[in-house]
């Protein structure tokens, strides 16, 4: 066993990995709040009766979600040579999932009984207050379990950053493990704070779905 | 342009070596996953804490440790305890065991999911665990988990990109062999990723037919057959319109 883990490497990289663990945060708190924001104006604007504008956004987001997130960030990371790796990391993520997120509010709103367009529409509220103080609040409950759910998995897909060199928890211990060649502890112990984050954060949102359920 | 699309042909048998790569950790990751995820979910459900207790943990522990971690994991690490796997089975082998265990729980589900009635009936009917299981609650359930595995198909191809950093020539891969050649970013990696977007999109028109299959095979909806028929006049009437 001694020859296989030791505890005094595990001690050296443990501050490497804490400190990208810190950069794993940021990314998925940036990464969640821009998918929360466009996949909302994504599900939106596919509710327009504009076909000019409906057709290329489908495709689009199709496209967006049935290709790897790993080629994305490449992509954008070769293309936009002035942008820092971090913020095309964040942004590539948060558009990713975005278009995850815009299928959740799609269905949160279309799960708004008829009734209550209707009702909205007797009491001659005008549309912005009809989304506003109608359909939004009863929708927003439906999706925030989730939303919360692919936060985790964003959560779980930061390392993918190690693709453009941004240093994470993982890249911090790749990096580790290259420089001493031994990925045993560095790799073990990025994939224990994985769980111990995402498994009590995936609880919550269990608990969540079932008391907004 | 026609520089770029001359190298992209010239190199076409090694586009083909690559898709084969990327095809075949799709095929033999996802038949691991369903495999893994069958028994996971059967074994989620049991009543002995013997069997469901483990079950819980390892898909507890595959999902929540990053799929990026196992594969490096499986590279790098496993060999220190005497075990070295080829690139391609390592690739196989993270990506069935992480998206079989998300696959449990689509399983889990979906036999919660299906009527206690159909249950007591066979239990009424005395039918052995084993075929109550294969003949009754499976089919029925089997319909409601096919959307599910195909989100989980797609998500599992794209997943098999990483393959290029245990060093396998992937398509992934061959995306940035092609930017080298032809020193146009835009033109490989769109070439690369509507190649990415088709093996989605024909994995995706291959699930949906299974479904149709599955729910045709349990009494709901038109048979396969009958959605493929464009004979004018012949149209089936579709599912829920009548």
């Amino acid at each position: 066993m001694s020859d296989v883990w030791s505890w005094q490497r595990a001690a050296d990289v443990l501050p490497f990995i804490l400190e990208g663990f810190k950069v794993t945060l940021l990314a998925t708190f940036v990464g969640t709040a821009i998918a929360a924001v466009l996949g909302l104006v994504v599900a939106l604007a596919r509710r327009s009766s504009n076909r000019w504008l409906t057709v290329p956004l489908g495709v689009a987001v199709e496209f967006v979600r049935s290709t790897p997130l790993l080629v994305q960030l490449v992509f954008a990371y070769l293309l936009l040579t002035d942008l820092s790796a971090m913020t095309i990391g964040f942004v590539v993520l948060g558009v990713h999932y975005a278009t995850y997120m815009s299928e959740v509010y799609r269905a949160g709103i279309d799960a708004v009984p008829r009734g209550q367009w209707e009702a909205a529409k007797a009491l001659n509220l005008p549309r912005a207050r009809t989304w506003r103080a109608v359909v939004l609040p009863q929708a927003v409950r439906k999706t925030l379990p989730g939303l919360g759910n692919y936060a985790i998995s964003m959560f779980k897909e930061t390392p993918f950053l190690f693709a453009i060199g941004v240093v994470e928890m993982f890249t911090a211990a790749e990096q580790y493990g290259s420089r001493t060649f031994v990925y045993t502890e560095a790799l073990t112990l990025v994939g224990i704070l994985f769980l111990v984050a995402s498994y009590p954060t995936s609880l919550l949102v269990r608990r969540l779905e079932t008391r907004l359920a | 342009m026609s520089d770029d699309l001359q190298i992209l042909l010239d190199s076409l048998p090694r586009l083909g070596d690559a898709v084969l790569v990327t095809l075949q950790l799709t095929v033999g990751g996802a038949a691991l996953a369903f495999v893994v995820a069958v028994l996971l979910g059967l074994g989620s459900r049991t009543g002995s804490l013997l069997v469901r207790g483990p079950s819980r943990v390892v898909v507890e522990l595959l999902r929540g440790t990053s799929l990026v971690v196992q594969l490096f994991w499986l590279f790098y690490v496993l060999p220190v305890f005497g075990f070295r796997l080829e690139s391609l089975v390592c690739g196989i082998l993270a990506l069935g065991l992480n998206f079989g265990a998300y696959g449990a729980e689509v399983v889990r589900g979906s036999l919660a999911a299906v009527p206690t009635g159909q249950w007591e009936a066979a239990v009424a009917l005395d039918l052995s665990p084993v075929h109550r299981m294969r003949r009754v609650v499976f089919p029925q359930a089997w319909p409601l988990m096919i959307p599910m595995f195909t989100n989980l198909l797609i998500q599992l191809v794209k997943g098999s990109a990483l393959a290029t950093y245990i060093l396998l020539h992937d398509l992934n891969y061959f995306i940035e062999q092609l930017r080298r050649g032809t020193q146009d970013t835009v033109f490989s990696y769109g070439v690369g990723l509507v190649l990415y977007f088709l093996l989605a999109y024909a994995l995706t028109l291959l699930m949906n037919a299974l479904e149709v299959r599955a729910k045709h095979r349990v009494g709901a909806g038109p048979s396969l057959r009958q959605v493929l028929s464009v004979v004018p006049g012949r149209r089936p009437v579709r599912a829920g319109a009548a």
